[in-house]
């Protein structure tokens, strides 16, 4: 292949011109808000201090290899040591060290002042996607990734926030301290948005605090960065910031739309209705590891086209979708979709790629199953 | 034990003194150069295998997009990278290092436990094989990170863990037996004279690192043992669900880990202690306080674990105290590049492919921990945290640092292992190659991690694009380079010119008063150190 001069013609093409979105980008930007500012100061004052460092050390060394070889003729000394350069270089360094130390630990305190809060978002990390939680406010929902698959497989053109974006971001007022209280649902999760200066574990069990207070509207994107299976390279972090006005009248909104979803429980449903809220809603919960094909990932993920439970009685499919696998990856959903989704899922689930059960299971069916279990 | 070689002296003259025939020679050897030769053929090998992997991982990587593995393979390519270049690759090649120089080093016959060496090298390949081996099970090999964070690498593990777990154990078992081995070979076979402030600094730093793997593996073997309850005997040493800690694991792994990674630079601090002052034909500079200054080093080791868990949400005061201690490492470090830049001040240098290899470590070395000074200041951690800023530092420590450290040292004793030259244009090739080659592919990997990217992931925006695939590039550079490397070792012992037994002429130390190639058994007379 690298015979062909054209490939590299391209390869060399792509280096030059690389499409609009590509950058050079060699460093951290100062962010959006105080804290990414001072930390983006320290980093700064650090790298500088190791230049300087560098330039001193490197140079010496550079201008003894170009002067004191034998090709010029040197004759080797024979010094071999000095106890006062020893401690010079013991106490420079420490005393730089110090220095260092005081606008770090100043940093570091004010990042964990987590105090005084004034609106509370408990995050939680999933396999592989992010909930959001606004405490008091009776809203919350899933970030879930938006980026086709045909970009990721390139058989479409990648969008400029290929990766970088979600159906629903985060949204936070801006000026105002907003607390995340930073938790997991299956393994280590980190939550990180480098304009906000942000990274914090997701940790099944514990509860991880950090706060953030953000200067201007905009939208802030961040990745995933602890290592959580398959997916962890698709599950971005976006933060929308409004000015207190706008977040005012969106979350009046997430809260009406809160409550005509819980009606939905009581409506009477049609099995085509269930079926097509069922296919949208496995997509975006069940098809990373399940596939949209239904045949599963072997043997991590088992295929659900021709299961034994998603062919079988309905109360065991039922189970193991709210109540999850103990041992597997398979999580528990009865706390994550509505009964709405969840009977939408498992009715679709059961019809769907050849499955052909043939009934329906509705929302009442999920609380009456979750009634009995309690 | 002096009883013995006397009998041995007089009665049994007529014994074979060389090495046996045929394949057995190498099944049931006790002879240190022999094991030596074995441990750094493996090390080599899983080198290979280690680098090959990386190709995988840099080819995924050379475009945004899935082109060449899907994401479930991709996180075993970087899973298996890391542990095999970590227990496979370096660790392997500083034993077999110390295997050959310490009893030359020392002026001892062999190792103090020929047999226990025998067998710390062949549990080995058995670790190896039944970890490769995980690859081609169902559900695939160990895909959680060369770290195996719980509960990715309990609950949520592919079945193949408990084989990870066993040659994990088996690898601790075969470290512990090497570190046992080297402690005793220092302490009690030194040639009369050779005080412990007379050793040569490789065989200090071995003595000290024996003493971190003797003090961290067991760490390691208890790390992976409540894994294997957790897994399998109901246990929750790791689930908060049943009362344990998913932190807990990452406590006891750093515990291990960090003394670990100076348990990979410390025997190459060492080496290039001895090739500097040999190719600027002039003594070590302040060889008491490198000693002290090693030390140092390994005992600040146990106490900064917690900074590989900035972000765990530790208290401010453990964030503090972690921040502190690991800055304090650069100060016995900075003694050290001080000293080796002082020592080559006013020599007499020339640049054959050992000096290169070493003034190199040097160099890129204190460019890696210049990046690990950074990543020390707490608040700035949350920014480079697991991204590829954090890659490209431990890999600049790795790569010219421990990998460029054992080059350096192939080359410096490489007469005194073949008894012929290497071929010194092919050698400055290989530097080059691989210098140009290594930076290339590691140093953008900071852009793009300050710009952003986090670590362990298949694909990226593309604003990442362009400085991925130069990193591609340069890594296929850096790879295809070490096929160069073997070929040069290859040619060496099957001709190059005969080499005299001290091919330097600024060289220093017992080893070059041995013949080239050292016979098979060297100093049954100690010598006599003054």
């Amino acid at each position: 292949m690298m015979r062909h001069p054209r490939v590299w013609m391209s390869l060399l093409l792509c280096l030059a011109f690389s499409s609009a979105h590509a950058s050079w980008t060699v460093n951290m930007a100062p962010g959006a808000t105080e804290v990414s500012r001072s930390v983006f100061d320290l980093h700064m004052t650090i790298f500088w201090i190791c230049v300087v460092i560098g330039v001193v050390v490197f140079g010496a060394m550079f201008w003894s290899m170009l002067v004191h070889r034998r090709s010029t003729g040197q004759q080797p000394a024979h010094f071999h040591e000095s106890t006062t350069v020893e401690i010079l270089w013991t106490v420079v360094p420490l005393v730089i060290l110090v220095l260092m130390a005081i606008p770090a630990t100043k940093t570091l305190i004010e990042i964990y002042d987590n105090s005084e809060s004034e609106l509370d978002i408990q995050v939680t990390g999933y396999q592989w996607k992010w909930h959001y939680k606004y405490l008091g406010q009776d809203v919350e929902f899933f970030s879930n990734l938006t980026t086709p698959q045909d970009q990721i497989n390139n058989l479409a053109v990648k969008g400029e926030h290929y990766l970088l974006e979600v159906d629903e971001p985060l949204v936070v007022p801006v000026g105002t301290k907003v607390r995340f209280l930073i938790t997991a649902a299956d393994v280590i999760h980190s939550w990180w948005v480098p304009a906000l200066a942000v990274k914090k574990d997701a940790i099944p069990g514990f509860i991880n605090e950090s706060w953030t207070r953000i200067d201007e509207p905009g939208i802030y994107r961040g990745q995933c960065t602890e290592l959580c299976g398959k997916d962890h390279g698709f599950m971005p972090v976006v933060v929308e910031a409004k000015s207190k006005v706008d977040f005012a009248t969106w979350l009046a909104e997430r809260k009406q739309l809160a409550a005509t979803e819980k009606e939905l429980t009581s409506k009477e449903w049609t099995l085509d209705e269930l079926m097509a809220r069922g296919e949208k809603a496995y997509n975006t919960a069940c098809a990373a590891c399940h596939q949209p094909t239904g045949e599963g990932l072997p043997p991590m993920f088992p295929a659900l086209k021709g299961s034994a439970i998603a062919t079988g009685a309905a109360a065991g499919h039922i189970g193991i979708v709210v109540n999850g696998k103990p041992g597997t990856a398979m999580a528990a959903f009865g706390k994550q979709l509505s009964e709405v989704d969840l009977a939408a899922i498992i009715t679709y689930e059961r019809n769907a790629w050849g499955n052909k059960v043939g009934d329906m299971v509705t929302p009442k069916d999920i609380l009456e199953f979750k009634k009995a279990q309690e | 034990m002096s009883a013995v070689i006397d009998t041995h002296g007089h009665a049994g003259h007529d014994h074979h003194h060389g090495p046996a025939k045929g394949l057995m020679r190498w099944v049931l050897t006790t002879n240190h150069k022999d094991i030596g030769t074995m441990y750094l053929w493996f090390s080599f090998a899983m080198f290979l295998l280690g680098g090959t992997m990386a190709m995988v991982i840099r080819a995924e990587l050379f475009q945004p997009g899935l082109q060449i593995v899907q994401p479930e393979f991709f996180n075993q390519m970087t899973t298996m990278h890391g542990l095999i270049m970590v227990f496979g690759a370096v660790m392997p090649a500083f034993v077999g290092l110390a295997n050959w120089m310490i009893p030359l080093m020392i002026g001892a016959p062999d190792m103090a436990l020929p047999r226990m060496n025998n067998f710390s090298f062949w549990l080995l390949p058995a670790a190896f094989s039944m970890m490769v081996s995980t690859l081609f099970m169902e559900g695939g090999g160990p895909n959680f990170g060369w770290t195996f964070y719980a509960p990715l690498s309990t609950t949520y593990a592919p079945e193949s863990v408990t084989f990870f777990i066993f040659a994990v154990h088996l690898m601790g078992i075969s470290s512990i037996m090497g570190a046992i081995n080297v402690v005793a070979t220092i302490l009690n076979l030194r040639a009369p004279g050779m005080t412990l402030m007379k050793m040569p600094l490789f065989v200090w730093t071995w003595l000290i690192t024996a003493f971190l793997l003797i003090a961290v593996m067991p760490v390691l073997a208890g790390c992976v043992t409540m894994m294997l309850m957790d897994i399998h005997f109901g246990t929750s040493f790791f689930s908060a669900a049943g009362g344990g800690d998913p932190v807990l694991f990452q406590h006891v792994f750093w515990f291990f880990g960090h003394p670990e990674v100076y348990i990979m630079i410390l025997p190459a601090f060492g080496a290039v202690s001895a090739i500097i002052p040999a190719f600027a034909r002039k003594p070590l500079f302040g060889y008491t306080s490198m000693v002290y200054a090693t030390a140092s080093i390994a005992f600040l080791s146990f106490i900064v674990w917690a900074h590989h868990m900035f972000t765990v949400g530790i208290p401010l005061t453990g964030e503090l105290f972690f921040m502190y201690a690991t800055m304090l490492i650069a100060v016995p470090t900075g003694v050290k590049v001080f000293n080796w830049a002082s020592t080559m001040w006013q020599g007499s240098m020339t640049f054959e492919t050992p000096m290169l290899f070493s003034v190199a470590f040097v160099i890129l070395f204190t460019i890696g921990g210049f990046s690990g000074l950074m990543l020390a200041i707490a608040p700035a951690d949350f920014q480079y945290h697991d991204t590829y800023f954090v890659v490209a530092h431990f890999h600049y420590v790795l790569v010219p640092g421990a990998i460029f450290g054992i080059f350096a040292s192939a080359y410096y004793w490489l007469p005194k292992w073949t008894g012929h030259m290497y071929d010194e244009t092919l050698g400055k090739l290989h530097f080059w190659m691989s210098f140009v080659g290594m930076n290339m592919a590691f140093f953008p990997m900071h852009f793009v991690g300050l710009a952003g990217m986090p670590r362990r992931i298949p694909d990226y925006n593309m604003m990442f694009a362009n400085f991925n695939m130069v990193s591609s590039i340069g890594a296929f550079m850096f790879g295809a380079t070490q096929l160069l490397f073997l070929f040069i070792v290859i040619k060496c012992i099957r001709s190059g010119q005969p080499a005299a037994a001290k091919p330097w002429d600024g060289a220093e130390g017992l080893e070059w008063t041995v013949p080239s190639p050292a016979p098979y058994h060297t100093f049954q007379t100690p010598p006599e150190v003054k």
